[in-house]
């Protein structure tokens, strides 16, 4: 029987007010996840959620269930520990495009190449938040932050497309706009087993939008709107338009053997050791 | 269950509120209207879907949409 339960059992509704500034999406990601974790019915005592530093990595603030505050790019890191340790424990690292793509850009590789079985959560908000706004391997090229006034003179980095040929085993995008499509990758992503990485495309109004998008936070929140184009129609343009968009949806979905399923098959005793089977 | 079988109460909690402008905007319906400093006002509740994507993109958790299904 269904037990119904509400995004209430994972979000520490005390807590409140959220620390982020206004328009920022972190919040509305905050309660996909929540949403998702109700819906999938996983008791928060068995999730363990590990963040790196930055406005996106101060969600754990929020969360009743375990959480692993580390250093600034090593959720990851950390992660894999937790997960090796206690591997019935469901991982899910939340961090910022700085926090994954540029300080933790080489956890990020190789926890996609070894398919650990991690969630991975990535706030992409095209800048560093916390530290006022330098750009991050993300800022879409020509883009102006802080340490590039007159526009970043770097091509971005495509996270779905790094964690694909890294050997992510499920990779989405989707947007805090697109609430209904983030919350159903979310829960798809928590349930497959191995390494699976949600982008979730976010507004920055405070830095970001300040220098790149003319208006308020509504004109920042339609902007990464209008970047973005669903898997169905961005299939049917040529490679001209595809490069004005993000594509969103599910993009990769493999059934890859994670790291601990290959590491007791080539180990046996460490099967006999280990604590659990995990999910 | 039919969706007009259902009556809604919306309560938007003005401490949390930031006033971002989201839920005004993005009403399909047009339910919300800003007071002056921006306060979303439940203006048109009759015109409210229950579609509750105002409650799940609403950044600060501010705003609740209670359906209760009618006897
Ligand atoms: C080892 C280390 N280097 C640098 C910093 C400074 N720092 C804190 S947050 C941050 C970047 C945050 O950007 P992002 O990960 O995109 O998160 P956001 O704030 O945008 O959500 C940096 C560089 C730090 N805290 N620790
Ligand atoms: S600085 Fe940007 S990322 Fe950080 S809370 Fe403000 S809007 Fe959000
Ligand atoms: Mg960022």
């Amino acid at each position: 029987m269904a037990v119904n339960l509400s995004y209430r059992e994972y979000f520490k509704e005390d807590a409140l007010p959220l620390m982020w500034c206004a328009g920022c999406g972190n919040g509305i990601l905050l309660r996909a996840i929540t949403d998702s974790l109700a819906d999938l019915e996983i008791p928060p005592h068995q999730v363990v959620v590990s963040t790196g530093i930055g406005c996106w990595g101060k969600a754990d603030d929020y969360m009743t269930t375990h959480a692993f505050h580390g250093s600034h790019g090593r959720a990851l890191a950390f992660g894999t520990g937790i997960k090796l340790g206690n591997p019935d424990l469901h991982v899910i690292a939340l961090m910022g495009d700085g926090d994954a793509l540029a300080i933790g850009g080489n956890h990020f590789i190789h926890a996609a190449r070894r398919n650990i079985d991690i969630t991975a959560i990535i706030s992409n908000n095209f800048t560093y938040g916390m530290t006022g706004g330098q750009y991050s391997p993300t800022t879409p090229l020509s883009s102006k932050t802080t340490t590039s006034p007159i526009g970043v003179a770097e091509p971005a980095f495509d996270v779905c497309g790094l964690a694909e040929e890294c050997g992510a085993n499920y990779v989405a995008r989707s947007t805090v706009y697109h609430v209904t499509q983030l919350k159903r990758l979310i829960t798809a992503a928590i349930k497959k087993k191995g390494f699976n990485v949600v982008e979730a495309i976010n507004t920055c109004p405070t830095h970001f939008g300040r220098r790149n998008v003319p208006g308020d936070t509504v004109e920042m929140m339609n902007y990464i709107k209008e970047m973005t184009v669903a898997k169905s129609r961005y299939e049917k343009m040529d490679d001209e338009e595809k490069a004005k968009y993000l594509v969103t949806g599910e993009l990769v979905n493999k059934e890859r053997p994670d790291f601990l399923s290959v590491y007791r098959e080539i180990n046996p005793a460490a099967s006999e050791s280990g604590r659990g089977e995990g999910k | 269950m039919n969706k007009t079988d259902q009556s809604v109460k919306i309560n938007i909690d003005e401490s949390l509120c930031k006033r971002c402008g989201f839920c005004i905007e993005y009403c399909n319906t047009k339910v919300y209207e800003a007071d002056q400093d921006g306060l979303p006002l439940v203006k048109n509740l009759d015109n409210c879907t229950k579609c509750r994507l105002c409650e799940l993109r609403c950044p600060d958790f501010a705003v609740k949409v209670e359906v209760e299904n009618n006897e």
